[in-house]
């Protein structure tokens, strides 16, 4: 039988997420007996090959080009997970949220301390802003959530097994935690 | 006081008259989870988080006394649903950010999402626009983190009894005010006990943030309740 395939992206996120995943330290050997990758910054794939099974999210959609992402995420995987604060509820990014989005690029780009050319970027290249910024389950439908700034290695490592494996996860308080 | 015999999920109990349904379970072993309440505070049932069936119907059991005879349902299914429900609900309602609040760890609503497991609010996150109002010179008051429990309102006042806190506004809108002249008057002292009061990150002293580190914090290695349980 073929190892599960799994794709990974980060969208207005930090990639701390990814770096928590890698916090699984020398279980990433056993990772790699368990699942192979697709696209994904952990291997540098760019494009999707082919069907993924499992598709983890981490952060949320603040531009087009997270929604165009996400949703290519769901066309290609069977099962889609958000990882961490960001993907499940916008995160620090949604700090935004409050405040229209001219006024942020005008702090960011006219008013603010340290800027000097004075120009709102506006590129045919450049994605376009959101109004606000949007939980990943709010743009396409997410099976699984796993919470957490970043997750905890354990909680991805035993959530990821359980899924692989069929068995149930196991939630360890201490594992469990929205910070 | 009158001792009396109540039975709360199958156990029978003893409680005293004029208990609340809350503070007779506690007396006897049993978690029922509030987030309102606070121990000295006159009871407000603000928050409905501690709801329970007696007779079939659903109650604040911090604002119920006891009777004679009650028979109390609170671990059930049901009721354990209806209080994730609720947890979810405050989360969706306000701008919970845990990972950039100085009160993450020590959170009462936090550790109840911890205690349910709240993977994601089922509810659609409102993301509403609230104050913050950071002029008086000890504590600082984020409307974002409110979850309008009234435990400021009912237990922080002046010296001569005057609330500093208090509720204005009706529905959607209400939000907690505070009177800045008589918050200014706070001493530190003072300014702790109203950071402590508050169940979430809405009241927090100045320059006072992030003392203890991650892994010792109230509800790092403990659950919520477990005191009790």
């Amino acid at each position: 039988m073929s190892k599960p395939v799994v794709a990974t992206a980060s969208l207005a996120g930090c990639f701390g997420c990814h770096m928590s995943f890698l916090d699984i330290d020398d279980r990433i050997l056993q990772l790699i007996e368990l699942v192979e990758f697709n696209k994904s910054p952990v291997d540098d794939i760019k494009k999707f090959t082919k069907m993924c099974d499992i598709g983890i999210i981490e952060g949320g959609c603040c531009n087009s080009e997270n929604v165009e992402n996400l949703r290519e995420f769901r066309k290609h995987c069977k099962i889609l997970i958000s990882l961490g604060e960001c993907a499940i509820m916008g995160g620090l990014p949604a700090m935004r949220n409050g405040i229209p989005v001219r006024e942020c690029l005008e702090e960011a780009y006219l008013n603010g301390p340290t800027v000097d050319d004075n120009i709102i970027p506006n590129d045919d290249e450049l994605p376009m802003i959101l109004d606000k910024v949007y939980p990943c389950h709010e743009i396409v439908k997410i099976d699984y959530f796993l919470p957490g700034c970043p997750p905890r290695a354990d909680l991805i490592w035993e959530a990821l097994v359980a899924l692989v494996t069929g068995k149930e996860l196991t939630l360890p308080y201490e594992a469990f935690k929205f910070d | 006081m009158k001792e009396i015999t109540i039975k709360i999920d199958g156990k029978e109990c003893k409680a005293k008259s004029g208990q609340t349904i809350v503070e007779a379970a506690k007396a006897n072993g049993i978690y029922i989870p509030t987030l309102c309440h606070y121990d000295g505070l006159k009871p407000a049932g603000t928050c409905r988080i501690c709801t329970v069936k007696v007779g079939g119907r659903n109650m604040a059991a911090c604002t119920t006394p006891v009777g004679e005879g009650m028979v109390i349902e609170s671990n059930t299914p049901e009721l354990e649903e209806i209080r994730k429900a609720i947890v979810e609900m405050l989360f969706v309602e306000g701008n919970h950010m845990c990972p950039t609040c100085e009160k993450s760890g020590n959170c009462e609503l936090q550790a109840m999402g911890y205690r349910y497991r709240m993977m994601v609010p089922r509810f659609p996150y409102l993301f509403p626009v609230r104050p913050i109002n950071a002029k008086t010179p000890k504590i600082y008051i984020d409307g974002n983190r409110c979850i309008q429990c009234l435990r400021c309102a009912r237990g922080v006042l002046a010296p001569d009894g005057k609330k500093i806190f208090g509720l204005v506004k009706r529905g959607g809108k209400a939000m907690i005010s505070v009177d800045e002249e008589l918050a200014a008057a706070l001493t530190d002292e003072q300014a702790q006990k109203a950071m402590d009061m508050c169940p979430v990150g809405a009241i927090l002293r100045k320059e006072a943030g992030f003392k203890v580190p991650i892994g010792s914090r109230k509800f790092d290695s403990a659950q919520i309740g477990s005191d009790i349980e």
